[in-house]
Order: C-alpha cells, then structure tokens, then sequence
C-alpha cells in the first residue's frame, strides 16, 4: 500500500512507545506496591500473603482523620478551583480588565506548587505578611499570635494552597476547549431570548463545557487528594495527609514499615478512587439541580452576584498568588524584621551569598533533568502526532491514557516503581529519575502540543509534497519552522512541569538526586524563612526561563515574517 | 522549459462507502485545460485529492491515471510529478519570496539564486527576493504561487478554484497568466470550479458533474 510506504518505521513505533511508556511503570508499580501490601516481598523476608501490613496500617495513631482530610482536601480544592474558573469565563465581557485578570493568571501556571505553597504560608502565616500589615490595629497584636494557621489540622491553608494552583490550570484547560463551542452565539442567541449575560454563560454555555474538561477536572481531584509537597509544607502535621504518611513510613530505616507503607499505597490508591467516584456523583447532582435551574428559565435573578464574584474571587486567589511569590522575594533579602513591621528593618543580600554555592549544583541537576525529559517527551509527542497525521486516523479513545499518569495517584505507583527498580538492581542515577519525571512530562506536552498539530492547515504539507518535497522534508522544512512557537511552548510546559516534581524526583533518586524543588522541600520543615526564601524563588524563576525563551525566540527568528508573528 | 506531457483518467470512480461520488473518463492533451465543474458537495475536491495523492482513507477509488502512459495511481504524492494551485495562494509565511520559489525547484537545478532572480523577473517582481510574502499584494502573491509551481517542474498541474478568492479585476488578468503559462509550458491541466468563467476562459472542454 501506498500509504505504508510512506511513513517510516520510527515514527510507527512512536505511539506504541507513548503507550507502553505509560502504561508499563503504573501497572508494574501498582503490582509491586499491592504485593508488599499483602505481606510478600522475599528480599525483605515476607514469603507469604497476610494481612499484617493492613493491621498495623489501621493501628496507626489518627489514620482515619488522614484519610478524611485526603478526601476532603481534594474534592474541596477541586470544588473551589473550578468555581472560581467557571464563574470568571461566565463573567468575562472581553473588557480590559478581564484580558488584565488572564495575563495575570496565566504566569502562575508555571510556578511549581512547592513555591506557590510557601508563597501563601508566608503570607498566612501568625508572623506573615498579611498579620504584619493589620497588627496592631486591627488585630491588637504586638507579638505574632500563637495561632496554627499554617499546616491547621482541618486543612484549610492545603486547600488555599491547592486552589491557587488549579486555577490556572483549569483555567487553561477550559480556555482551550471554548472555541470548539461557539459560546459567543450561543450567549447571543440566550441574550436575545431575554437573559443576562452572565446568566446566559451559566445557563447555555457552561453545561456543554464541563464534559470537554472533565478529565482535566479528574486530574485536579487525583492530584489535590494525593499531593506530596504542598501537603508538606501547608498540611496538617499530627497526623498528616494519608500521602504524607505513607513517604514518611515509607523512607524509615526499618525496613519492615515497607510493607505498611505498601499497604498505605494501595490505600491512597483506594481514598483517590473514592475521592473520584464521589465527585462522579456530585456531578449527577450538580446536573440535576443545573437542569431544574435552567428550566426554571430565570433570566434576571442573580445576574450581578455572579459576574462579581465571577471576577473578585479569581482576583483574589491570583493577587494572593503574586503577594506569596513577593514574600518570597522580600524574606530572601531581608535582614533584621521585627513583627509588626510590614517590611524589614534592613535588607542583605547575605543570604543569597550563602545559598550561592550550594545552588549551583541543584539548580545543573534540575536542568539537566528538565531538559532530557522534555526533549524526549518532544520527540516522542512529535512522532506520535506526525504518524497521525501521515496515517489519517485519530486514536481519540487512546486520549485518557495519556491521563493516566495524573489520575493515578504518583504515590501509589512511584513506590512500587522503587521496589521493582530495586529488585532489578537498578542504582538510582539521574536517568532513572528523569524516566520517572517523562512520565509526568510526556502527558503534558503531548496535550498541550496535539492542539496546535491537529489544527494545522494540512494543505501546507500537501503543497510540500506537490513541490517534490519528501513527507520528512514537508515535515522538517514547513511543519516544524511554522509550528515553532507551539512547539517551544509546549516544551516550556514540559519543563515547568519536571521542575515542579518533587515525588519522582525524591523516590527513585533514593534522596541522591537533589533538585532545586527536593531542596525546597525539604527545607521546609527546619521553618528558616530567609533561606527558603531563596530557593523558592529559584524554584519558581526556572520555569520562566523557559517560557521566556518559548516566547521570544519565534519573535526574534520570525521578526522579518509578518504572518509568523501571531501564528498559533 | 516546453515539454509535452499527456494525462490519461481511466474509468475513474470514487465511492464513499456504497455511494458513488463521481466516475470520470478523460484525456488532457500537452497544454490543455479540463474543466470540471459541479456545485460544492460534488467530489470536485475529492476527485483532486485523488489525482494528487492525498485521499483520506475513508474514499475508495477505482481506475486509472496514467502520466505519460506511467501508472501514476500507486506513487506517493511527492514522485506523481503533479503540481497544485490552491484557493490561497499559499506562500510559505516562514519563507522569503525566494525561499519559497526556490522550494519546489528539483536538487539538480545547479544556480539556484539565478534561477530564482530570472523567475521573479519573468512574473514583473525583479529585487523581490528578500520580501516577507505577507507584504505582498493579493496579485503578486497569486504569481509567485504560480512560478513556485512552474520551477517544480511537474508534468500535470491541478487547479483547486485558484481564482475564487480573487477580487473581479483581478481575476480575469490571472486567469490569462495562469492558463497562458501552463499552456507554453505545455502541461495537461485540470480545473475544478463552480464558476463558468474559469471554463470559458480556460478555453478547454468542460465536465459537468451531477449532484
């Protein structure tokens, strides 16, 4: 066949690689975590199935508030966030200040969770930035309140520190799919029938939307009730999240509480399918109330609360955002601070002196990983899109394995991944955690690329081939230059995203590999403000590096071709 | 650069599923035109994307097109020898002027940059070279497409409405340089349109097609 002939072997492999890139470390972790969990790992001396491991995982001291602050945690974190977002695109007029609020937002899509996480902790926190600028007068305090706003035991900082993350990303994810949707008609149509804009976005537009990023959405759940390093540095301490529990037993020199913190894998596993199976239903119910709404046919009632709050609260949660990462900033050079004080007495540049020569390591680590990743995630993403193209036909259904990775919670597979490694001989080194990191990053990109590679005018690639061109010369010579700007910025996502990992990282570098964010991290706990400070900050300007090269280059390379200028 | 090139379509049908969308017998002699004509929905594009090599794979298509007597149904698109002109004029944006000329031309061609220069004298943009295409004027844009399809070098061209987009005045004068080069070239040429000016002043026979 002619069409065969045509596309070389790589690039029929690519997908099939993406899949079993995917697929194998989840399904082999998740077996080597469910094994341990029933008592048998002969390397550590378990030689038979029992349930010990699940006895001593609900002998632990506050084991059910784990779990319930797990849950609640993620199905709050996820409730919040995609209010906040739908309540914005609802109250959005295309005015000023709503293109003000998406500028705004859209750079904290990039900022690892760990440095916005200590953004808001500074800022909340009983000697933070919001306390010092009430007290005394509003508050009456002299000295900070001896207050657990920070890591409270109901985690309430953890979901504030959640949401602020989520939103950008939904935010994005539903920015993405509005166009296939026509909402501006659809609104008009509403408007012309007698309702309010805003209400006409909840009532005509909303309902079509929420299918096209419900996976995104099962994302957020997964993510906000498993997540590892928010939890740490904004979760309740006595007892923590279940996932925070389950690294710390997990990372005990006796090695026995490996198979408790292998039941507590698979129990994680257990709270974050319960956590989805819960929002599934909240969805039915959310649907029926929305569907008696409609029908009730109010065009009028609500109309200004909603767009208020439509553009306040998504305001709030990025001002704080931003007011976190100045926190930051400031603590990172500030001197003697005494508390009311809204900024520092004296400023030094003594801690960054300090922190300098023990940057530079973690900071070529962290490249080095992010780049490798990334470039393979590229290549593969890139493989598997153009073998889509050249062969016509759309794997649609394989779309949720590319979620896969970011439903299933990293916990629950990354140590049984460990595990496997371990029996397989395998010393951490830097490879094996930027394969851990590729599973994380291939997702991400391949989403945020696919868009712009299915979009593409394929007559640019027939006009190529007309013109004598071969498929990989219509690919290197027209697909590639045109899809530059796409390609960079997916690969700035990928980027960000494996600057972000701290689990990966941490797990199968065996605390070897450090990366700015494991540093971060794991400098949370000693509570040093000034020098988390400084490697917050580093951790959330690495990511921008990225998307400043992603952004300029095409401008530079294209500043002579008009019609590159705003191409997609 | 006069070649003679003839183009044979043999009992060509397309179906799509049980439906027939178009069957086709034809002969394009060395600088001829065909006109297809039929309303949108017809098969034209279809039947374009056939010859062109590009058929998504839902279509089944039967028949012969013999290039010079060549079988030409089994090649990939890039070895049929057949050129393409859009609705759009299609310059590369990422491209120069002379980029874009210089695309299409075969690896053999030895003085590239002259050729490109003579080619751009030739269609009245002498020092056009280093433009952006995106400061060209709609007709400067519609000849370099044109050129950039003539120095490929095919041995058949296919017309996609290449004049639809045009405004009124600016049609009638591209229409004559289209049909005039392709004719002192000598290719065999296959017009799809629904506008029955395009096939009058094609000046060829005319194929009404159904639906």
């Amino acid at each position: 066949m002619r069409r065969s002939e045509a596309r070389p072997m790589m690039l029929h492999l690519a997908p099939v690689l993406i899949v079993i890139l995917l697929v194998a470390p989840i399904l082999g972790g998740l077996t080597m975590a469910l094994l341990p969990a029933f008592g048998y790992l002969p390397a550590l001396g378990g030689e038979s199935l029992s349930l010990d491991p699940w006895r001593a995982l609900f002998a632990q001291p506050g084991i059910w508030r784990s779990i319930a602050v797990s849950l609640a945690s993620g199905l709050i974190a996820t409730a919040v966030s995609l209010a906040v977002v739908l309540l914005y695109l609802a109250a959005v007029t295309g005015s000023r200040f709503d293109r003000w609020i998406r500028r705004l937002v859209s750079p904290l899509l990039s900022i690892p969770h760990a440095a916005a996480a200590f953004g808001l902790a500074f800022l909340i926190a009983p000697s933070g930035l919001i306390a010092r600028l009430t007290s005394p007068g509003l508050t009456g305090w002299e000295r900070p309140p001896d207050l657990l706003i920070v890591q409270d035991p109901w985690g309430l900082s953890l979901i504030a520190g959640l949401v602020i993350k989520e939103i950008p990303f939904l935010l994005l994810m539903s920015l993405a799919a509005l166009p296939q949707l026509d909402a501006e008609r659809r609104v008009a149509m509403a408007r012309s029938l007698g309702y309010r804009p805003t209400l006409a976005w909840w009532k005509v537009v909303a309902p079509s939307l929420y299918p096209l990023i419900r996976l995104p959405v099962f994302a957020v759940v997964a993510f906000a009730s498993s997540v590892v390093d928010v939890a740490m540095i904004l979760g309740p301490t006595l007892p923590p999240t279940l996932a925070v529990s389950i690294l710390s037993w997990f990372s005990d020199p006796d090695l026995d509480m490996r198979f408790m913190a292998s039941a507590g894998a698979i129990l994680q596993l257990g709270v974050t399918a319960s956590a989805l199976a819960l929002w599934w239903g909240l969805e039915r119910l959310v649907a029926r109330l929305m569907g008696c709404w409609i029908a009730r046919g109010g065009r009028e009632r609500g109309e200004n609360g909603l767009r208020l709050a439509g553009k306040s609260l998504i305001l709030l949660a990025s001002v704080t955002a931003f007011i976190g990462i100045a926190g930051l900033a400031i603590n990172s050079v500030a001197g003697f601070w005494r508390f009311p004080d809204a900024l520092p007495g004296s400023f030094t540049a003594s801690h960054w002196a300090r922190a300098l020569p023990s940057l530079a390591g973690p900071i070529a680590s962290t490249a080095l990983i992010a780049l490798v990743a990334t470039l393979l995630a590229a290549v593969l993403a890139l493989g598997a899109l153009e073998n889509e193209q050249r062969t016509g036909r759309h794997p649609s259904r394989a779309l949720w394995l590319l979620y896969l990775p970011l439903i299933v919670p990293q916990i629950a597979f990354l140590f049984g991944l460990v595990v496997m490694m371990e029996q397989l001989g395998t010393r951490p080194t830097h490879a094996l955690v930027i394969f851990g990191h590729l599973l994380f990053v291939l997702p991400y990109v391949f989403l945020s690329l696919s868009e712009a590679y299915r979009r593409f005018d394929p007559r640019w690639s027939h006009l190529a081939l007309t013109l004598g061109a071969s498929h990989n010369g219509a690919f290197c010579r027209v697909r590639l230059p045109m899809l530059l700007a796409p390609i960079l910025t997916a690969m700035a996502v990928g980027l960000a995203v494996s600057i972000g990992q701290y689990l990966p990282t941490q797990l199968l570098g065996a605390g070897r590999v450090t990366t700015v964010t494991t540093e971060a991290v794991s400098l949370a706990a000693g509570g040093n403000r000034r020098v988390i400070g400084v490697w917050a900050l580093v951790q959330a300007c690495l990511p921008l590096a990225g998307f400043i090269i992603a952004i300029g280059l095409p401008r530079l390379l294209w500043s002579n071709r008009r019609a590159m200028q705003g191409a997609p | 650069m006069t070649a003679t090139h003839r183009l044979e379509l043999r009992d060509i049908c397309i179906q799509l599923g049980d439906q027939v969308l178009l069957e086709l017998e034809a002969e394009i002699g060395p600088g001829e035109v065909l006109t297809v004509m039929g309303p949108s929905g017809s098969g034209k594009s279809t039947l374009l994307a056939y010859l062109a090599g590009f058929l998504a794979p839902e279509f089944q298509a039967r028949g012969q097109v013999l290039l010079d007597g060549q079988d030409i149904g089994a090649l990939p698109a890039e070895k049929r020898g057949m050129g393409l002109l859009f609705q759009d004029p299609l310059l590369f944006p990422h491209l120069s002027v002379a980029g874009n000329l210089g695309f299409g031309l075969p690896r053999s061609v030895d003085d590239k940059a002259a050729r490109v220069e003579q080619a751009l004298e030739n269609i009245g943009l002498a020092g056009f070279a280093d433009r952006d295409p995106a400061t060209l004027s709609g007709g400067q844009k519609a000849r370099v497409a044109l050129m950039r399809l003539l120095l490929s070098a095919p041995c058949a061209v296919l017309l996609d409405e290449p004049f639809s987009k045009l405004d009124t005045r600016l049609r009638h004068e591209m229409r004559q340089l289209v049909f005039g080069r392709l004719r002192d070239a000598g290719l065999p040429s296959l017009l799809v349109t629904h506008d029955r000016e395009d096939a009058e002043d094609a000046g060829g026979r005319v194929i009404e097609l159904a639906h």
